[in-house]
């Protein structure tokens, strides 16, 4: 497992030295069963001081479960959890002052407005963050004195992540930041978490958006079935680095056959269009465009492509989980 | 927060009250609808004597109807908000806070009992204007405890019920359909003594009664003392206590969920 230290740009002062900075998260054989199901079966997690990590998982994966044991919302069955260098099961009030949670679904306080329910809630914590810098933080400004239930869908979300930052908390977690968001709310909210990131927070965040994961996080951890299957960079998740690209085309009639060289990677599809998997995509490129130099053909939709984080995460919660790495 | 604990729990009882004064139906239920009871019944009695203690019409609905909107602002009112606030993530947010389980569960019952006291003092002031109604000065201090204590009574039964149900759909149909009843037995809409005697007994068992009936008395002109009924301030302890270990034992803080 690589550390994205070189990654987080906002190296913030802590008691530890910064080579040996304990994780935020530290997760180690985690298991939790309900009465007929193992939901969780040896989780192993860390995630350090800094980054944004994303969680992924089909629904019934067990990423709820996990997520709900590290905010303290739930009992473990076994394992060791430490969350800011506690056991969040048995952690307090002061512990809390350091963790932001935004839930997966909750609505604003009732009757309150924007401001007056951040407040509400920077009246809990020992140090709050300044309220209207808060709410400018989350581009609710123009809001600030609208009743929290007049707020839209996008609105409301981005209250609930003002609330859990108002604390101004070391981490936070987002459980779905921006489901049921439309393209242009979810940008808004994306540069919101990125902020957080330039703060020196660490972010917790599930999504079941591949782009926005792909966006935010240093790191994705992939759960299938309660057990960990891939976890990494966005660019290597699931060996998605070294995983082979597409090359597609269609060869114009009279083509003739393919290069010997390519013909073994080929499988042709509707339309006569032709997919190559290649692990050289530019040596193989480089040929297809000798062979149509030399028939005298152009081939007008050759395109070349990576695999997309969608068809890796596709590739990991579908099939037979082979790829750990 | 660095502040006393004390000072937390008036902080979480102010936003609590800006938020149950800006909803309507808890603004109709706890304050107009109490006075709209006051004119019909006075209305409908002509303000001639009812009741076991024969006062004027407007002497027995004055507390009976204080009895009602404290029921409303604390018992309605709570379990109508709890159950909501519990269904829409509102409580686990708050629980995912510093703030101490103490500090929300008690800013609500705080909340209740000022706004008790305010309703109480105006139903009593429009009574007075309106109809010349008389809290005798010796029994104030009886009648600021049992509406305090009533208050809060209700704010813990409030509490052990909001554990029963299931949807904040059913929570205004739940506690209208437990306190109609009991108010119309209990001698907040009709004088009780009209009733036969097995319903009278069946609503000596509830606390209702016996808040609308330690009301009722401290109001008598005829009355002595200082207005504390004890038997009934005893009967809502009772209540108390019974509703307090149910909400201990079953209060949540998010819909029982299947796991995930």
């Amino acid at each position: 497992m690589t550390t994205s230290e070189t990654l987080s740009p906002a190296p913030i002062p802590t008691a530890q030295p910064a080579g040996g900075a304990e994780p935020v998260i530290a997760v180690r054989g985690l298991r939790k069963r309900y009465a007929d199901l193992e939901a969780v079966c040896g989780v192993d997690l860390e995630v350090h001081r800094g980054e944004i990590f994303a969680f992924l998982g089909p629904n019934g994966a067990g990423k709820t479960t996990v997520v709900e044991i590290l905010e303290g919302f739930r009992e473990r069955s076994e394992g060791e959890v430490t969350v800011l260098g506690a056991d969040p099961a048995r952690a307090g009030g002061a512990w809390r002052d350091r963790v932001g949670v935004v839930l997966q679904e909750s609505s604003p306080e009732p009757g309150l407005t924007v401001r007056e329910c951040l407040e509400l809630y920077a009246g809990y914590y020992r140090a709050p963050r300044p309220i209207d810098e808060t709410i400018a933080l989350v581009g609710l400004t123009g809001k600030a004195d609208t009743a929290g239930e007049a707020l839209s869908g996008g609105q409301r979300r981005r209250l609930d992540v003002a609330l859990a930052l108002v604390g101004d908390p070391e981490l936070i977690f987002l459980d779905e930041p921006t489901t049921g968001f439309d393209p242009s709310a979810r940008r808004t909210a994306w540069d919101v978490v990125a902020g957080l990131r330039d703060l020196g927070k660490t972010v917790f965040l599930t999504t079941h958006y591949m782009d926005e994961a792909e966006r935010l996080a240093d790191r994705i951890a992939v759960i299938v079935a309660g057990e960990i299957v891939a976890c990494g960079t966005p660019a290597t998740l699931g060996g998605r680095d070294r995983m082979a690209a597409r090359i597609r085309f269609t060869p114009p009639a009279g083509a003739g056959p393919l290069p010997a060289a390519l013909a073994p990677l080929a499988e042709t599809g509707a339309g006569g269009a032709v997919t190559l998997a290649s692990e050289a995509p530019l040596a193989h490129v480089g040929t297809l465009a000798d062979w149509a130099f030399r028939g005298g053909f152009d081939l007008p939709d050759l395109d070349v492509r990576r695999p997309t984080l969608e068809e890796v995460y596709l590739a990991l919660t579908t099939s037979d989980r082979k790829d750990r790495s | 927060m660095t502040t006393l604990p004390i000072r937390l729990l008036v902080h979480q009882a102010r936003y609590d009250l800006l938020g149950m004064m800006r909803n309507r139906q808890a603004r109709f239920f706890t304050l107009i609808l109490p006075l709209l009871f006051l004119v019909i019944f006075v209305g409908v009695f002509g303000n001639h004597t009812v009741g076991p203690e024969h006062v004027k019409a407007s002497t027995y609905y004055v507390p009976g109807l204080t009895a009602l909107a404290i029921i409303s602002g604390s018992f309605v009112n709570l379990v109508i908000s709890v159950t909501a606030q519990r269904e829409s993530g509102v409580l686990k947010r708050r629980r995912a806070t510093p703030v101490p389980a103490w500090v929300i569960i008690g800013g609500r019952v705080l909340t209740a009992i000022v706004v008790s006291v305010v309703v109480s003092a105006v139903l009593l002031a429009v009574g007075r204007v309106a109809y010349g109604v008389q809290l005798p000065t010796s029994s104030i201090p009886g009648v600021a405890v049992t509406i305090i204590a009533g208050s809060a009574t209700f704010c813990v039964l409030g509490y052990a019920l909001s554990t029963t149900i299931g949807s904040a759909d059913a929570a205004q149909p739940t506690v209208q359909a437990i306190m109609l009843p009991l108010y119309f037995i209990s001698g907040v809409f009709i004088p009780n003594p009209n009733l036969p005697q097995w319903l009278q007994d069946v609503a000596r068992a509830f606390p209702v009664q016996h808040l609308a009936s330690a009301l009722h008395h401290a109001y008598d002109p005829a009355a002595h003392g200082a207005g504390f009924v004890w038997s009934d301030l005893g009967m809502l302890a009772a209540w108390a206590a019974v509703g307090l270990v149910v909400a201990l034992r079953r209060f949540a803080w998010a819909p029982t969920a299947a796991p995930a």
